[in-house]
C-alpha cells in the first residue's frame, strides 16, 4: 500500500515534467505540420503566424533551440517568395536575432550554419552589385562551415546547388556546374536520417525537382 | 584618362554580384513527415488536456501611434505556448488556459516590445495595444534635402551606389565627372571643379575621411579642364551636398564633396594595369588576421601615344605625363575602431604652344611643372556609453611652375610691346595642414549630439617674376578655426530633426561667424519622404585677392531647400526646389595695371527645381537614369558691371545615364547623353572709368554622348588565377561640335571659341587582377 501510494505521489510529481514535454512534442509537430502545409498550398503568408508560434514554444522552453531554427528557417522562407528585396534588411535582422538565441544553446550546429548562410544571401539580395563584396565571403564562409559541422547534411549542398543554378552560364553557374552539388545533396538525402521527429529534414522533394530540371 | 589601379577588382565583385541572384521559388517544404501525432499522444492529450478546462478568450486590435494597424505582430502570454499574431486589420483573439496573473506580450518587426500584466479569470478580455515604433537607420526617414549619397549603408532609400561613380561611361574613372550627371552640377568644360547651382567652383570644398583636401584637382591649364588627383577606387561613400549640407562642413558657399575612404580590403591582391597611355602596378597585402593591411601603388601615365593619333589644338613640346603613387595601411584598432593612413604622390609636366589670340603670326607657350603631396590619417573608434570619437589630420604640399611666353612661329621666345606680361614665370609653393575632430554621442532611437572642431592652416608662397626679371615675392598665411555642434532628433521614424551651429574665426580676416544650419524631413508614405533644409554659408574671399588693400569679410550664402523623394522596387524618383541668396560677394576694381579686390559687395541668388529618375526594374539587366536641372540666377560680382547670370549657368542642364550587361559576351555597356543649354558669355573690360561689356551673346547649346565597354573574360571561369577587364572608352562619339565659351585679344578686337582640346577621344586598356592568397571556391572544395 505505501508503495502504491508511493507511486501515485511519484506519478503526480513527475507529471508535470511528462506533459510538459508531451506538450513541446506535441506543439512542435502540429507547427512542422503547418510549415509543409503551407508550403504545399502556397500559403506562404500564414509562415509569419507559424513563426510567431515557434518563437513564443522557444521563449517558453528556454532551453530548446529547435523552435527558434524554425521561426528563422519560416521567415527566410517568407522572405525569399516574396522576393520583395527592399524588406530584406530588416527581416534578416530579425532572423539573427532568433538564429542567435538558437546558437545560445546549440553550439557549432549545421543546421543553424546553413540558416545563417541563407540569411545572408537575403541581404545580399537586397544590393548583390554593391553587396557582393562584404556577404558573398560570408555566405560561402556559413555554407563551408554547415558542410564542415555535419558532413551528412544534404542541405548545404542543395543550397550551393540551387544558387548555383540560378547563376547564369557565362558567370560559372547552370546545370552544368550546379548538378555535381545537387546529385551529391540527393546522395546525402538518401541516407540523412533526422537526429529525432523534431529536427530539420526538409529540402529533399525540392531537391530532387532541382535535379530532375538540369537534365 | 581612365583609372587604373583596383579598377578590375571592383569590376569583378560587380558583375560576379549581380549574376549571382539566388531566385528560390517556393524554396522548400518539410519533406517526410510522420503523421502527426500517435494515438498514445492523443489519447495522453485527451486526459489531461487543458482544453477541458475553462477557456479565457483574449482579443483586441493592435495599432501603431498613427492608428494603423499592425500587421502580423505576435501576441503571447509569457512563458507559455499561447498567442497569436494580427490579422491585416490589427485585430488578434486567442484562447488560452492560463489563469491567473499572467504578462500579455506584444512583439512586431520595427517595433517596440509592450507587455502588461493581466489577470485571467473566465469569459473575454479584449486588450486594445498601441505600439511605438522602434527608431533605426532601416526603417527611419533620412534627412536627404540638398544631398546626393553612395555608400554601403545599409538603407534602402539610397539613389546610387558606390559602383555608380566609375560605371559612368562620361566620366573616365573621374568622381566629378560622374556627379555632373546628377542635377545641381553645370557642364562646364573649360575649367575643373563642381559649380553648382550657380556658384563657382571655387564654392565646392572637398572632404575626405572628415577633413578638407586643397588641392583635390590636378592644377589649372587655360581652358582645359583637369581631371581630380584620386582615384574612385580608394573610397568607399561618397556624399554629394549640394546646399543645406551639416555643420561639420564649413568654408564653401555651396557645395561640399564629402568622400570616405575603403577599410580593410576582402583579400590581397596584386594589379596590373595597361593601356594606351600607360601603365600601373599595385599591391595590396592583408595580414592574416584581417586587422590590418598595407599596400602601394604606382602609375605613370603619358598622352604622347594618344596625341599622335587624336590631333589636339595645342601643339606640344612637353606632352603631359603624370607620375602617381600612392601607398596606405589601415589598422584595426578593436572591434569597433579604424586608424587609416593614405598618402598620395604626383609629378606631372606638361608644355604646350597655341596660336595667340593677341598677335597673329605668335605663339603662345604655356608650361606647368606640378609636384604633390598629400597625407591623409584618420581614426574613428566607438567608446563607452555610446561614444563615437572621429578624428583626422591632413597635410598637403603643393608645387606649381608655371611659364608664359610669346613665341614666333619657329618657337622661339619673343617680347612685343604691349604684350610684355605676357611673359612671366610664376612659382608657387603651398603647405597645408588640416585637423578635424568630432564627438557624438548617440541617444536611444538614432537621436544624437555631434560636436567637434575643425583648423585649417594655409601658408601660400610665390613668386612672380616679371618679363624684365623683376621679382615680385608673395607670401601669405592663414588659420581658419571652427567649433560646431549639431543635434539629430528623431521623433519618430517618420520625423528627423537636425539642427546645428558652427563657429569660424579667420586669422586673416580677423573676423568671427556663425552659421546656424537646419534640416528636417518626414515620412509621407511607404518609400516616400519630404524633406527641407535652410542654412547659412560663409567662406572666405579666394585666395588670390587676399591680402586685400581694404579690409574684406566673409562671403556669405543662404539655402533654402525644399525635397520629394519616393525610393520603391529599385526605381527612385526625386525633385528639389532650391532658393539661395547671396550676400558679401567679393567686388573687385582696377587699380591702375591690375584687378584687385575692393570691397564686399557683391550680391546674387539662384533658384530652381531639379528632377531625378532612376529605374533599375522595368527591364533585366539594364539601369538607367535622367537628371534636368533648371536654374535662374543672377550675380554682381568680381568685376560684373551689373548682376548678370555668369557665365558658367546654364538654364537646363540634363543627363541620361544607361548601363546595361549582356550576359552572353561577358560585356558591360555604358552609354551616357548630356545637355545644357547655351550659357551666356560675355567681354567685361575696364574703359578707363568703370568695367563695361563689350560685347556679350550666348554659346551654343551643349551636346555630349560618351559610350564605354568594359569586357570580363575571366567572369565565371572558377579556377581563374587571374581577373582581367579591358576597356574601351569613347567621349564625344558623335563627333558635335562643342563650344565652351568664348576668348578675347589683349585689346578686345580679336575673339575666338574655347573649344575641348580634340573633338574625340578614344582611350583602350587591360587591367589584370592576380588574387594572392585567394582561397579556393568553398563550392569546390566542399566535394
Amino acid at each position: 500500500m505505501k508503495s502504491v501510494m508511493l507511486f501515485i505521489l511519484a506519478a503526480m510529481l513527475l507529471q508535470p515534467a511528462f506533459s510538459q514535454s508531451e506538450k513541446y512534442v506535441g506543439a512542435m509537430k502540429k507547427n512542422i505540420a503547418a510549415i509543409d502545409s503551407a508550403l504545399s498550398k502556397n500559403e506562404f503568408s500564414s509562415l509569419t503566424d507559424i513563426a510567431a508560434g515557434f518563437e513564443r514554444i522557444g521563449d517558453a522552453e528556454k532551453t530548446q533551440w529547435l523552435p527558434f531554427y524554425y521561426a528563422a528557417y519560416c521567415r527566410i522562407t517568407l522572405a525569399f517568395v516574396k522576393n520583395e528585396v527592399s524588406e530584406n534588411d530588416i527581416i534578416a535582422d530579425k532572423v539573427d536575432e532568433l538564429i542567435a538565441k538558437a546558437v545560445a544553446l546549440e553550439k557549432n550546429n549545421s543546421e543553424l550554419s546553413l540558416l545563417k548562410a541563407m540569411n545572408t544571401s537575403l541581404r545580399m539580395l537586397v544590393n548583390p552589385m554593391q553587396r557582393w563584396m562584404e556577404f558573398g565571403p560570408k555566405m560561402q564562409q556559413y555554407s563551408q562551415d554547415a558542410m564542415t559541422q555535419d558532413p551528412t547534411n544534404p542541405r548545404p549542398y542543395w543550397f550551393n546547388g540551387v544558387s548555383l543554378k540560378n547563376t547564369p552560364v557565362e558567370f560559372g553557374g547552370g546545370c552544368g556546374n550546379a548538378k555535381p552539388l545537387l546529385d551529391k545533396a540527393l546522395e546525402l538525402y538518401a541516407g540523412f536520417t533526422p537526429a529525432s521527429e523534431l529536427h530539420p529534414n526538409w529540402g529533399k522533394q525540392v531537391c530532387e525537382k532541382e535535379v530532375a530540371g538540369c537534365k | 584618362m581612365y583609372r587604373s589601379g583596383t579598377a578590375l577588382q571592383f569590376l569583378f565583385f560587380k558583375y560576379f554580384g549581380l549574376y549571382h541572384k539566388l531566385l528560390y521559388v517556393c524554396v522548400s517544404k518539410p519533406a517526410d513527415m510522420k503523421k502527426l501525432m500517435s494515438i498514445r499522444l492523443l489519447v495522453i492529450s485527451l486526459l489531461f488536456s487543458p482544453s477541458l478546462l475553462a477557456q479565457v478568450t483574449i482579443k483586441g486590435v493592435v495599432n501603431d501611434n498613427r492608428n494603423n494597424p499592425v500587421v502580423g505582430a505576435s501576441i503571447s502570454l509569457k512563458d507559455s505556448y499561447d498567442g497569436t499574431t494580427t490579422d491585416t486589420t490589427g485585430r488578434y483573439s486567442f484562447k488560452t488556459t492560463e489563469k491567473g496573473a499572467q504578462v500579455l506580450l506584444v512583439t512586431a518587426i520595427s517595433y517596440k516590445a509592450w507587455e502588461q500584466p493581466v489577470k485571467l479569470e473566465s469569459g473575454v478580455l479584449t486588450i486594445d495595444i498601441i505600439l511605438k515604433q522602434e527608431i533605426s537607420e532601416l526603417t527611419a526617414v533620412v534627412l536627404s534635402a540638398g544631398t546626393f549619397e553612395a555608400s554601403d549603408r545599409k538603407r534602402a532609400a539610397a539613389v546610387l551606389d558606390p559602383i555608380d561613380i566609375v560605371t559612368t561611361a562620361s566620366a573616365n574613372g573621374d568622381i566629378t565627372q560622374a556627379l555632373k550627371t546628377l542635377p545641381g552640377a553645370q557642364q562646364v568644360g573649360e575649367s575643373e571643379g563642381l559649380f553648382v547651382r550657380g556658384g563657382t567652383a571655387g564654392e565646392t570644398k572637398t572632404f575626405i575621411d572628415g577633413t578638407l583636401v586643397n588641392n583635390f584637382f590636378f592644377s589649372s591649364v587655360p581652358n582645359i579642364a583637369q581631371f581630380g588627383r584620386f582615384s574612385p577606387f580608394i573610397f568607399k561613400g561618397t556624399v554629394f551636398s549640394t546646399g543645406g549640407y551639416s555643420a561639420l562642413y564649413g568654408q564653401a558657399l555651396s557645395a561640399a564633396l564629402i568622400l570616405e575612404s575603403i577599410d580593410l580590403p576582402e583579400q590581397s591582391s596584386a594589379n596590373l594595369g595597361l593601356s594606351v597611355i600607360g601603365g600601373s602596378a599595385g599591391y595590396q597585402h592583408l595580414s592574416k588576421n584581417k586587422k590590418s593591411s598595407f599596400g602601394a601603388s604606382y602609375s605613370y601615365t603619358n598622352l604622347a601615344p594618344a596625341f599622335a593619333i587624336i590631333k589636339q589644338r595645342q601643339d606640344y613640346s612637353t606632352v603631359p605625363y603624370y607620375h602617381n603613387a600612392d601607398a596606405n595601411f589601415r589598422v584595426k584598432t578593436s572591434k569597433t575602431g579604424m586608424l587609416k593612413y593614405y598618402g598620395y604622390f604626383s609629378n606631372n609636366k606638361l608644355a604646350f604652344t597655341v596660336n595667340s589670340i593677341d598677335s597673329i603670326g605668335y605663339l603662345d607657350r604655356f608650361a606647368l611643372a606640378n609636384t604633390n603631396h598629400f597625407h591623409n590619417l584618420s581614426w574613428k573608434e566607438n567608446l563607452q556609453g555610446k561614444w563615437k570619437i572621429n578624428a583626422g589630420l591632413s597635410y598637403s604640399n603643393n608645387k606649381d611652375d608655371i611659364r608664359s611666353a610669346m613665341q614666333t612661329l619657329a618657337g622661339n621666345d619673343v617680347l612685343l610691346t604691349n604684350l610684355e606680361a605676357k611673359t612671366f614665370k610664376l612659382d608657387m609653393k603651398g603647405d597645408y595642414f588640416n585637423a578635424k575632430l568630432v564627438l557624438e554621442k548617440k541617444f536611444k532611437g538614432m537621436s544624437g549630439i555631434r560636436f567637434g572642431s575643425e583648423y585649417n592652416y594655409s601658408k601660400d608662397r610665390s613668386v612672380y617674376t616679371g618679363y624684365n626679371g623683376q621679382e615680385y615675392p608673395g607670401k601669405f598665411r592663414e588659420t581658419v578655426a571652427a567649433a560646431f555642434a549639431e543635434a539629430d532628433m528623431y521623433a519618430t521614424n517618420d520625423l528627423a530633426l537636425k539642427g546645428g551651429l558652427r563657429l569660424e574665426h579667420s586669422a586673416q580676416l580677423s573676423k568671427v561667424n556663425l552659421a546656424p544650419r537646419f534640416s528636417l524631413a518626414y515620412k509621407t508614405g511607404k518609400g516616400s519622404q519630404a524633406s527641407l533644409a535652410y542654412g547659412i554659408f560663409y567662406q572666405n574671399p579666394e585666395r588670390r585677392y587676399l591680402p586685400s588693400l581694404q579690409p574684406l569679410s566673409f562671403m556669405k550664402a543662404t539655402h533654402y531647400i525644399l525635397q520629394y523623394q519616393k525610393v520603391l522596387n529599385q526605381q527612385s524618383f526625386r525633385t528639389e526646389i532650391f532658393y539661395k541668396k547671396y550676400d558679401n560677394l567679393v567686388k573687385t576694381g582696377h587699380t591702375g595695371f591690375t584687378e584687385a579686390a575692393l570691397n564686399n559687395d557683391g550680391f546674387g541668388e539662384a533658384k530652381g527645381i531639379e528632377l531625378f529618375w532612376r529605374d533599375k526594374r522595368t527591364i533585366k539587366n539594364f539601369d538607367y537614369w535622367v537628371s534636368y536641372s533648371f536654374l535662374d540666377t543672377k550675380r554682381d560680382f568680381l568685376n560684373f558691371p551689373t548682376a548678370i547670370t555668369p557665365n558658367f549657368a546654364a538654364k537646363h542642364t540634363g543627363s541620361l545615364v544607361m548601363k546595361k550587361f549582356v550576359q552572353k559576351v561577358k560585356t558591360n555597356f555604358n552609354l551616357s547623353y548630356t545637355y545644357s543649354s547655351g550659357r551666356p558669355y560675355y567681354n567685361i573690360r575696364y574703359d578707363g572709368a568703370a568695367y563695361a561689356f563689350t560685347d556679350r551673346g550666348t554659346i551654343p547649346d551643349f551636346h555630349n554622348v560618351s559610350f564605354a565597354l568594359n569586357f570580363l573574360p575571366s567572369v565565371g571561369k572558377k579556377d581563374a588565377k587571374s581577373f582581367a577587364v579591358y576597356v574601351l572608352q569613347v567621349s564625344n562619339i558623335f563627333n558635335i561640335r562643342q563650344t565652351y565659351g568664348y576668348q578675347y585679344s589683349y585689346n578686345g578686337l580679336r575673339k575666338e571659341a574655347i573649344v575641348p582640346t580634340s573633338r574625340m577621344f578614344v582611350y583602350i586598356g587591360a587591367f589584370i587582377s592576380f588574387g594572392v592568397d585567394r582561397t579556393d571556391d568553398v563550392i569546390n572544395s566542399g566535394l
